[in-house]
């Protein structure tokens, strides 16, 4: 059974069709990837499995249960976490109030919600930083903040929404480790990603979208070569 | 060693003592600080902590200035428990207010204007009520008799407010550390960030309107006792409202000790320019004006919020954090907004 299963799902803004008739599965543990030009759905689609908009049709299974249509709160009880486009940081806390806002949500203890957001700074490796204010740290770091805050909550299902994007080559390539880190925890991961190349190093799949619709999904080497996908990349003049 | 615990406690002893040496009206100053420290405190829970600015606390306090002086004069029910009737009642209209507004996703400037319309629509329907004694008000009889919440001199209301901004205080730092206290604060910094981590902000809105306003209406009886005198005006207008949340405001929202810090200088500084221009009248105002915006122009966060952000600042230019200074930190994480 997929852990996240999508199907058939429709969100429009009045006349706009964001996300137009849209399914796909995701396995337990894979990283999936998910690619299109600017206003291909990619967000919005998110935000639609997160709770945040709420689609005008179709269904998400998570685990076999329907959640459309649920609070993002609810959502992420659930088990599905997910990082912003856009870093939303709680700026006048510390780094690790951050993350233990995240970590409340598994105890009611402030020392259990304390040694867990500790731990996952850790994995982060920004254990140096933890009594930093959060919106005094570079962006890339922000960016790991933020993944920290949403590993806290336990999630089986963690959506990344352009964690590399404003990174410089180093802190790629450390995002791109770390991203494996928590997958061989076991955590399934599913990515949107305008670098082409560690959106083919870290995925184990593919799915590419355009003008609201799903295009292609595959290997990533198949996806690169489809014919429609170039076409939607380079516009269909060649 | 913990230097600033130290410091705070005995202050503390010496409020506790004070009513021994202070003249009566030294006392009455003193019951005015910790009266607006106690209200700006109840304030700061959902204004200062979870962000929800309100701006017609007046409306809660005034529910429980009446209750409690409706209940005594008509039905001659002690303000001990005419109490708790206003703080159900106040609690009742802000869990209203709360409803309406946090289902509607109402924000900031807007949600502000509810508050205040709410607290302007209390005060018209109690001065066209013959039941409240319109614009007349309630006095209450004088009936020393701490059964019935009247005191025949200071000292006892002195205890009574000083030991109701201690229990509040240490209510608010207990709250500030607890899972409740984190996901007020989440929301008051990003909301949706906070939900997207599983905080319902719903839930902890309502909760913290419903705490701030019970506990803002046993202010209002505490009032209405200690005057023995409640009218539409002195519980609902707006200006109410303004003494409640600027101690916070001056103080630093947000804080545990910045509505208390921010009582102490300003019902001072209000008190001193009225004496200072008594022989020209409405020159206080003026002066007392000017140094709120001086005030809030030079420390935006408040008295505690500069002393905090300056605590920060030092340790920065320290260099890298080590084992001490983040020992240090620690002491400090309440205080921080």
């Amino acid at each position: 059974m997929p852990i996240l299963s999508v199907k058939e799902l429709t969100k429009r803004f009045k006349g706009l069709v964001a996300v137009s008739n849209v399914s796909f599965d995701v396995e337990q543990g894979e990283i999936l990837g998910l690619i299109g030009p600017n206003g291909a759905g990619k967000t919005t689609l998110f935000h639609s499995i997160c709770g945040f908009h709420r689609p005008e049709e179709g269904a998400i299974f998570f685990k076999g249960e329907a959640i459309t249509g649920l609070n993002p709160e609810q959502i992420c009880k659930r088990g599905i976490a997910r990082t912003f486009q856009i870093v939303q940081p709680f700026g006048n806390l510390t780094v690790l109030e951050n993350v233990m806002v995240g970590a409340f949500n598994h105890t009611n203890q402030a020392h259990a919600a304390r040694e867990e957001a500790l731990r996952q700074l850790e994995l982060v490796g920004l254990s140096n930083k933890v009594h930093m204010n959060m919106t005094d740290l570079t962006f890339a770091e922000q960016k790991k903040v933020e993944m920290a805050r949403a590993l806290a909550t336990q999630p089986e299902l963690l959506f990344l929404d352009e964690v590399m994007s404003g990174l410089n080559p180093t802190e790629v390539s450390e995002m791109i480790e770390l991203i494996r880190a928590i997958r061989e925890r076991g955590t399934t991961i599913v990515f949107i990603e305008h670098l082409m190349a560690a959106v083919m190093s870290l995925s184990d799949r593919v799915i590419v979208m355009h003008h609201g619709k799903k295009i292609a999904d595959g290997q990533p080497e198949e996806v690169t070569q489809d014919e429609t996908v170039i076409e939607a990349y380079l516009g269909g003049v060649l | 060693m913990k230097r600033p615990y130290v410091i705070i406690g005995l202050v503390w002893l010496l409020l506790a003592l004070a009513p021994l040496v202070a003249s009566d009206y030294v006392l009455h100053i003193g019951i005015l600080v910790l009266m607006y420290a106690y209200l700006s405190q109840c304030w700061n829970i959902m204004s200062g902590y979870t962000g929800q600015f309100s701006f017609g606390h007046a409306a809660f306090f005034g529910t429980g200035a009446y209750a409690s002086s409706v209940l005594l004069t008509k039905y001659g029910v002690s303000p001990w428990i005419g109490m708790w009737v206003g703080a159900v009642a106040a609690m009742l209209i802000g869990l209203f207010i709360g409803f309406l507004s946090f289902r509607f996703r109402l924000k900031g400037a807007y949600f502000a204007l509810a508050t205040l319309a709410v607290a302007e629509i209390l005060r018209q329907i109690i001065q066209n009520s013959e039941f409240f004694n319109k614009t007349m008000g309630i006095l209450i009889p004088l009936d020393p008799n701490p059964l019935m919440y009247q005191f025949e001199s200071r000292i006892p209301y002195y205890y009574v407010i000083f030991i109701m901004a201690t229990l509040l205080t240490l209510l608010v730092y207990k709250v500030s550390k607890s899972k409740l206290g984190f996901n007020m604060v989440a929301i008051r910094e990003n909301e949706d960030a906070a939900r997207s981590l599983g905080v319902d902000a719903y839930r902890t809105k309502m909760i913290a309107i419903g705490l701030s306003s019970a506990l803002t209406a046993l202010g209002g009886t505490f009032y209405a006792q200690y005057l023995l005198l409640i009218e539409p005006p002195l519980a609902f207008a707006s200006n109410v409202s303004i003494s409640i949340l600027l101690p916070s405001i001056i103080g630093g929202a947000g804080t545990v000790l910045g509505p208390v810090i921010g009582a102490f200088v300003i019902t001072p500084l209000g008190e001193i320019t009225n004496v200072l221009f008594s022989s020209t009248p409405g020159v206080q105002f003026i002066v007392y004006g000017a140094i709120l915006v001086l005030v809030i122009l030079f420390l935006p966060e408040g008295i505690v919020g500069w002393v905090l952000k300056r605590m920060r600042l030092r340790r920065v230019q320290k260099g890298p954090e080590t084992e001490q200074t983040t020992g240090k930190r620690e002491k400090y994480a309440h205080l921080k907004r």
